[in-house]
């Protein structure tokens, strides 16, 4: 089944720490819910509600793996959300950097 | 180095990016206020920027164009909140048509500048930029943006290169 990206939902999914945990322990893809949920704190419940938000945001798919069923990161979304803010802070350094250059021209006449 | 922080928060669609000036807040504002010199930073090297219109006061809209290698033109508009010169700019900024008019298909985005004088000279700016979704941050980057963008960080490159800037 093709997972339509939904950009605000993959943000969202990554905003809180315990959600971005798991997309890092399941690019391996070897855990499932239950092994998971031993890595945390919170109940199997919590973790499994967690990687349902995940699930719906395309950014983890559970896969089948012999008897047992497996987490796995889809690194490609990760990356549309990464890209999108690197991308527009790239875009506001070379903003600033222009800035300098113009107030550096302009010191640089006063100083003369 | 001249920008000395960047915060994304990926939740609130926000990216606050923090810079200092060896200038005085009334220099750093004129970039900002000046349409010759905002036009000059704006847009990056092979999608220059012409302001139109462009008074900075509260209320007012600012119309502006960028202009392609391929003569593309995209237009686009800031809706000017808040001015306290040179302390304070919020604008909300959006696309146009081509006649200036606001491209209501399009979101707008929200800018918000605060200047303040750091001693010694110096000047501290920060831009927090907040996004309506994330669609609105596609489109802004889509506006001709990205392949600008590559040359003018090779050209930051060669300015890094030449050494440290001078301190103090």
């Amino acid at each position: 089944m093709p997972v339509i990206f939904d950009h605000d939902r993959i943000f969202a999914a990554l905003a809180d720490p315990t959600r971005r945990d798991i997309v890092r322990r399941a690019i391996d893809g070897q855990e499932g819910v239950a092994e998971l949920a031993e890595h945390y704190s919170m109940s199997f419940a919590a973790v499994q509600k967690h990687v349902a938000i995940l699930e719906r945001a395309g950014l983890v798919t559970k896969r089948r793996r012999g008897r047992r069923k497996v987490v796995h990161t889809n690194v490609g979304a990760i990356r549309i959300a990464q890209n999108l803010l690197d991308r527009y802070q790239d875009l506001w350094h070379a903003r600033i950097d222009r800035m300098t250059e113009i107030i550096n021209e302009t010191s640089e006449e006063a100083d003369r | 180095m001249t920008v000395t922080a960047v915060h994304k928060d990926p939740k609130a669609l926000t990216m606050t990016i923090t810079a200092e000036f060896e200038a005085s807040p009334e220099r750093v504002w004129q970039l900002w206020a000046d349409p010759r010199q905002l036009e000059r930073w704006w847009g990056p090297p092979t999608y220059p920027a012409t302001f139109t219109t462009h008074e900075l006061s509260p209320g007012t809209r600012t119309e502006y164009h960028m202009t392609g290698p391929e003569g593309d033109q995209p237009h686009g508009y800031w809706d000017i909140v808040e001015v306290d010169p040179p302390r304070l700019l919020v604008f909300r900024d959006g696309f146009a048509n081509e006649d200036g008019s606001p491209n209501e298909a399009l979101p707008e985005g929200e800018g918000r500048v605060t200047i303040e004088a750091i001693g010694g000279g110096r000047t501290r700016m920060s831009i927090e930029n907040r996004f309506p979704s994330t669609e609105a941050m596609e489109q802004v980057l889509a506006m001709g943006m990205e392949e600008g963008m590559k040359q003018a960080l090779g050209q930051i490159d060669a300015i890094l290169a030449e050494g440290p800037a001078r301190i103090g």
